[in-house]
This record gives structure tokens, C-alpha cells and sequence, in this order.
């Protein structure tokens, strides 16, 4: 399957990954290099002193119950994002797919909340269900039901998640109707001169064909569930209620920038980094292999 | 195209003008957190200090809310970009003091701008909170407020209660909030700031110690005492009352206003620098001092600031220096700070000011406003009641409100919550006190 193509000649080559390794070097080897260094010492807020520890920053973090916990709630967090995310995005790409009319606008519309900051959309979210003046909140209330995600963390939970997916949905949507453009049409007919009804022609024909797809978008959400969703959540919980939604990203942020501790902050973010890589890394060996790529 | 090279032109020739006039004076940076009303006072007094002389021109800039304003500081002193004048909240006042080598003493810059800095002008408890222990005093007193307590006259009447008498003590808002909730009201009492109103405050105020050594004044590594039975009766019956509805739990800072403001609930706890909002809404209120408890010796004792002040960072030069002290000399005359009071709702902070605001008949026109201050210095302050000050009080604040949330949430005692909460927080003082101490 594998072809190796060679061009000849280095300096070009060099020259046109050059721009994209200066950037990667600047955003991401140097901040990460940084975060390194400053997990292994105990600094104040200021810089005004700052001493090495060796791994005591480490160890305080993987002993302590709070890091444990936000492991927790990041596994719950991004998992129910991307399964969400991705099913709405499925369901609304198979149904679009099948309108006659319209059709452009319906996708146009699918793709707006694309293109909301998350900070806003966790704005909007808050002012539809917060308790004190959320107009769904109150309707909610009304209706029996006892709405209060300032103190209830399953609530606050399924908010920040819902919010999250809803803005991720128009992403996988685009994806999955693009993927479902690419299927040849002769393969669904002739499923349908078969007697496949549509049900089964989704399922036996469309989405195995759309693996690809759907392993592309399951990386991208995961890693738009734990990094992305930062916005969201400090806008719509700030983490709490007492620390139910407070993920690993945001919990960097809270201990670094609120708790001023830099050091336990940075080995945080340190060991953030790794689970994202190894997650990618087990992603692209055990889950490509049931791709089928066309 | 004709109309676009004028715009060009216009814009360019503004610029010039406007470089032209920063070269003239020289320009500090004052970086503050005031939103709405507050920060059209902040504006309109960087614009008085700088028609009323050349030399300097204070240069107000929004930087988000009291914590984001205190991170972009922390990050800007990192990065060498460091304003000014940064207004810092009273929480963030342990932080500072903490980091010698960031910021120069207020006095200090008083003294050098040649201004006869008199101690005994500003109001004592006020200064002593932003002063360090041998008394030079740290940071200057911007906008400094005290909780009390607001009430709506229309349900204190649908509940048969006397509008005109506020509840004074704790059990008495506890009877007066059920009574409320009984009547039909959606719901009785609720609380902005949890930790500094249940917690600080309600510590001062009963003259209780809120931590060892003179609540963190005397030392890096106090030890939380926020779990004494009268702590403890006080949380549980929080978490009764919001069980049967009658407490409504309304969010860690200031968002519990909202549910006073839009009519749901009766009673609140809030800043007197809430008043702004408050008198602009629709409801028919009423102003009480903050709650004690009747069986507490010794209360009700004083409260502690809350608010913000400014500090001053290091390493500027001696002109910029002299510029900040003459905005600091600027900011304390008497009729600036009588008017800050006055359409603000937060405290005088000269003698003087409170003095002259007293002659204009002010208090005898609004009722109440006088009660933030008189709260805070009618009796002289003791070892519960100087301030408190840790030196992580943020994060300690964010434990605070962990253990309080999952207690209203029904699930863990107010006992538990309280252990847990002194627990932690004196793990975290500890760890964050070893980062300092050097």
C-alpha cells in the first residue's frame, strides 16, 4: 500500500517547511520548553524568587484528590462531548443529505454556530439557563422541574456539555456531509435496486465508507473537548460547582492564574501534554485499523 | 476616492497631534477593574488630574474583572511592561504585600513627590488594612466598601413584617426570610461573596478570629479557626434554609445581585458598593447593617474593607514616581473623595471627606449610606477584626466555595464542610507560603 515517493534536492524542501516549523518553534516548542523548565522549580507569582525542586511539583499533583477528580470529570467531559458532537453531526449530515429542497440553506444554517467564539457561546448558553435570569431556566423551573446548576454539579455538568457539542456539531456536520458527497451514488443505488431501505443502506454502505471521516473528526473532537473548551466552561461554571466541571484545562488555569501557583501549574500542563499525545498516539494505532479507507 | 484620501489625511494628522501631545507629558499607566458606573468615575477623574496641570497625563485602561486585572499585572511585571498604578482587590492585598521587590510603598511615593503625608487624615481602618505591621502604609485606598444588608419593603409587607425595621441579627433574617418564603415569595434571603461576607466579615463582625495570628496579620502561615461551632450553626442553618428554599444559593461573587434586583429574593447580603445598582432598579428597598449573632461577646465589633486599592509597581523612574504621587495627592482631596462616596456608595477615605459629606446634610438625605461606615469604624478594630491577610486568599476563597457548594448541595454537613475547608486552605497558605518566604 505504501509508496515511497522521492524528490530530489534539500534546500527547497527546507525552505517550504521552514515557515511552518518557525511557527510550530514559537507557538508550541518554546511555550511547552518554558512549561517544562518552570514545573521542575517553586517560584512566586512575581519571578522574584524561584528555587528547584526537582519532581516535587509532579508529585504533589499525581497525590493529590483534587488532580485525581478533575481526571475524572475530563474523562466524563470530552467523552460525552465528542460522542454528542459526533452523533448530531451524523444524524443532521444523513438527514440534510436527503432533503431535495433547500438544501443549501439548511447547511448554511447547520454551519453558523461554527462560527461563535466559545466564550460567547458559553455566554449564551448561561443567559438561556442560568438560575437568576436564564429564560429557559425559569420555564424549566415552572415546568417542575428543580433547575439548579449553581449547585447541582450533574446539571452544570450537562450544561458546559451541551454547549460545548453544540458549537463543535457544524464542524463535524461540514465533515460528514463532504464524506457523504464522496460516496459514489451508483454504490447506494444499487443497494436501493437491491431492496436496501434507507436504514440499512446508512448502515451498511454510508457509514463504514465514512471511516475515515468519522476517525478524522473522533481526533479533532477529543482534542477540542480538552483544549478548546476552555471559553466555555470558565464562562458558563468557571469550573465549579465545587469543582464538578472543573477539567484538567481549566483546572492549569484556575491553580496557575487564580491559586498564583506556577510551578504545580506547570507540571500540570506538562503531564496534559502527554495524555494528549499518548491519546493520539493509541488513536492512530488501535482505532485507524478498523478504518477503511476507499 | 476623494472622500477616502480626506479620512487618510485626518486620520494621520490626528495622530500627529496625539503624539504630539504625549511627548509633552509624561504618561502612567493606571489599569483598573471598574465596570458601568464605576468606570465613568475612574475616567472622569484621569481626565480632571490631567486638565488640571501638563506635566502628567494618568492613562486609565479596563483590564477585565478584580482577578483578570490582578493576572494581567502579575504577567505584565513578568514580562517588564508593568503599568504604573494597577487597582488591586482587597483579596489580592496578601499577594502583593508578599512581593517586596514588585511594588513601592504608597508612602513612600507620597514622600518623595513632596507630599505632607499625614496618617491620621485618612480613615484608621481603612489605612491600617493596606498598611504593613510597622505601619508605612502600602497601598493607596481606592474605593473601599463594607457588606450590609438590603431588604425589599414590598415583601417584608406581604409577609406581615415591619418595613421599616430591618432584621439586626442572624436568627432574626433567618425567622424574617422563612416568614417571607411562607408568604409566597419566591424566595427569602440570599448572599453575594459567600467567603468575604460568611466567612471574613462574619468573623470580624462577631469578633471571632478568622485565622491564627491575628488573621494572617502577623505571620505567612496563620491557620484558618473559620470551623468553630458558631461557624458551624451559622452554615448549617444556611444549608437548612436553602433546602426549604427559603436561602437561595446564588453564585461565588457578586451574581446573588441579580436575584435581588430582578425581585426573587427578599433579603441580601451585599457590598455597599452595590448601592449603585441597586438604587437604579425599581424595588422598593431598604438599607440594615450587616447581621450578627446577639450571643457572640463583643459584637457586633467592626468590619473589614473590602473594595480595592491602588499599588504602585517598582522600577520607574523618579519623574514617573513624582507623577503618582501627585495623582495620589490629587485623588485625596477632600472634595473628589466626598463625591466618589457619594455617587458610589463605596467609603470616604479621608477624615475630611466623611466630615464634609456629614455637613452637607448627605446621610440626613439618604439614610443608610452612613452604615458602611459606621460599621467599619465605630468601634476600634481587635485581633478578629484589623483584616485578613494570606497570601494566596484567592485560592483559599476558591476552597472555601468548593466545600460551601457541595454543602448546600446536600452533600456533606456544615461541620464536614468547614473541617474540610480549613483543612485544605491551610495546606494550601502553607505550600504557597514556602514559594514566598525566601
Amino acid at each position: 500500500m505504501h509508496r515511497r515517493v522521492l524528490f530530489p534536492g534539500t534546500l527547497l524542501p527546507l525552505l517550504l517547511v521552514a515557515p511552518q516549523i518557525a511557527i510550530t518553534s514559537v507557538f508550541f516548542f518554546w511555550p511547552a520548553y518554558r512549561a517544562l523548565e518552570s514545573s521542575l522549580y517553586r517560584e512566586d507569582p512575581f519571578g522574584l524568587s524561584s528555587t528547584f525542586v526537582g519532581l516535587e511539583n509532579f508529585r504533589e499533583v499525581l497525590s493529590s484528590p483534587g488532580y485525581l477528580h478533575s481526571l475524572g470529570v475530563t474523562a466524563v467531559f470530552s467523552l460525552s462531548v465528542a460522542l454528542l458532537a459526533l452523533t448530531a453531526g451524523l444524524v443532521f449530515a444523513a438527514m440534510a443529505d436527503r432533503v431535495l429542497r433547500g438544501r443549501t440553506v439548511y447547511r448554511t444554517l447547520l454551519i453558523w454556530p461554527y462560527a461563535v467564539a466559545p466564550a460567547l457561546a458559553g455566554m449564551l448558553w448561561l443567559f438561556l439557563f442560568s438560575p437568576a435570569m436564564g429564560t429557559l431556566a425559569i420555564w424549566l423551573r415552572r415546568a417542575g422541574v428543580p433547575w439548579d446548576p449553581l449547585l447541582n454539579g450533574d446539571q452544570a455538568m450537562l450544561l458546559v456539555v451541551v454547549a460545548a457539542s453544540w458549537k463543535q456539531v457544524s464542524y463535524n456536520f461540514l465533515f460528514f456531509v463532504a464524506g457523504m458527497q464522496a460516496i459514489p451514488r451508483s454504490l447506494i443505488e444499487a443497494a436501493a435496486i437491491d431492496g436496501a431501505g434507507p436504514a440499512r443502506r446508512f448502515f451498511t454502505i454510508i457509514f463504514p465508507l465514512l471511516s475515515p471521516t468519522t476517525f478524522f473528526l473522533l481526533v479533532v473532537n477529543t482534542v477540542y473537548a480538552f483544549f478548546d473548551t476552555f471559553g466555555i466552561i470558565h464562562a458558563v461554571t468557571g469550573g465549579g460547582p465545587a469543582r464538578a466541571t472543573e477539567t484538567l484545562v481549566y483546572k492549569v488555569y484556575n491553580d496557575g492564574f487564580v491559586g498564583l501557583d506556577l510551578g504545580g501549574s506547570s507540571a500540570q500542563s506538562v503531564i496534559l501534554m502527554a495524555i494528549v499525545v499518548a491519546l493520539t498516539v493509541i488513536q492512530f494505532r488501535y482505532v485507524e485499523r478498523k478504518v477503511h479507507y476507499a | 476616492m476623494f472622500r477616502f484620501k480626506a479620512l487618510l489625511a485626518g486620520t494621520a494628522m490626528a495622530l500627529v497631534a496625539s503624539a504630539g501631545s504625549a511627548r509633552a507629558a509624561t504618561e502612567l499607566q493606571w489599569w483598573h477593574a471598574m465596570e458601568g458606573g464605576n468606570n465613568e468615575v475612574v475616567e472622569q477623574l484621569a481626565r480632571e488630574f490631567n486638565e488640571s496641570q501638563s506635566d502628567y497625563k494618568v492613562v486609565p485602561v479596563y483590564k477585565g474583572k478584580y482577578p483578570e486585572t490582578l493576572q494581567a499585572g502579575i504577567a505584565a511585571f513578568r514580562a517588564r511592561q508593568a503599568p504604573h498604578i494597577i487597582q488591586v482587590f482587597d483579596v489580592g492585598t496578601g499577594v502583593m504585600m508578599a512581593a517586596k521587590g514588585a511594588v513601592k510603598p504608597v508612602a513612600e511615593v507620597l514622600r518623595e513627590a513632596g507630599a505632607t503625608f499625614d496618617k491620621s487624615q485618612y480613615l484608621a481602618g481603612i489605612v491600617g488594612y493596606y498598611s504593613t505591621t510597622d505601619g508605612e502604609m502600602l497601598s493607596f485606598p481606592y474605593n473601599s466598601s463594607s457588606p450590609i444588608l438590603y431588604y425589599n419593603k414590598e415583601a417584608f409587607r406581604k409577609a406581615g413584617l415591619d418595613e421599616n425595621t430591618p432584621p439586626r441579627t442572624w436568627p432574626e433574617v433567618f425567622e424574617a426570610a422563612r416568614a417571607i418564603k411562607a408568604s409566597g415569595w419566591a424566595c427569602g434571603y440570599t448572599t453575594t461573596w459567600p467567603t468575604w461576607i460568611h466567612l471574613e466579615n462574619f468573623s470580624a463582625w462577631n469578633n471571632r478570629p478568622y485565622a491564627s495570628d491575628a488573621n494572617g496579620l502577623n505571620s505567612l502561615t496563620p491557620k484558618l479557626a473559620i470551623n468553630s461551632p458558631i461557624n458551624v450553626r451559622h452554615f448549617q442553618t444556611l444549608a437548612d434554609l436553602q433546602k426549604d428554599g427559603s436561602f437561595s444559593y446564588g453564585g461565588r461573587t457578586s451574581e446573588a445581585k441579580l436575584k435581588f434586583l430582578n425581585g426573587e429574593c427578599a433579603i441580601l447580603t451585599e457590598s455597599s458598593g452595590g448601592l449603585a445598582d441597586i438604587s437604579k432598579s425599581t424595588i422598593d428597598y431598604g438599607i440594615g447593617q450587616l447581621p450578627y449573632y446577639p450571643d457572640a461577646e463583643g459584637a457586633p465589633q467592626n468590619t473589614i474593607p473590602g473594595g480595592a486599592s491602588l499599588w504602585v509597581f517598582a522600577g520607574k523612574t523618579a519623574g514617573e514616581y513624582k507623577g503618582v504621587g501627585r495623582f495620589f495627592q490629587f485623588l485625596s482631596q477632600t472634595p473628589i473623595q466626598a463625591r466618589l462616596h457619594q455617587v458610589s456608595g463605596y467609603l470616604p477615605v479621608t477624615m475630611e471627606a466623611y466630615q464634609a459629606t456629614k455637613d452637607q446634610g448627605f446621610y440626613d438625605k439618604n439614610p443608610g449610606r452612613e452604615t458602611p461606615i459606621l460599621q467599619m469604624m465605630g468601634k476600634e478594630p481587635t485581633e478578629n477584626s484589623r483584616g485578613v491577610r494570606l497570601v494566596n486568599l484567592p485560592q483559599v476563597r476558591d476552597i472555601q466555595n468548593e466545600e460551601i457548594e457541595a454543602m448546600l448541595a446536600g452533600r456533606q454537613d456544615a461541620k464536614t464542610a468547614l473541617d474540610k475547608a480549613a483543612e485544605r486552605a491551610n495546606a494550601a497558605v502553607e505550600q504557597a507560603a514556602r514559594a514566598v518566604a525566601k
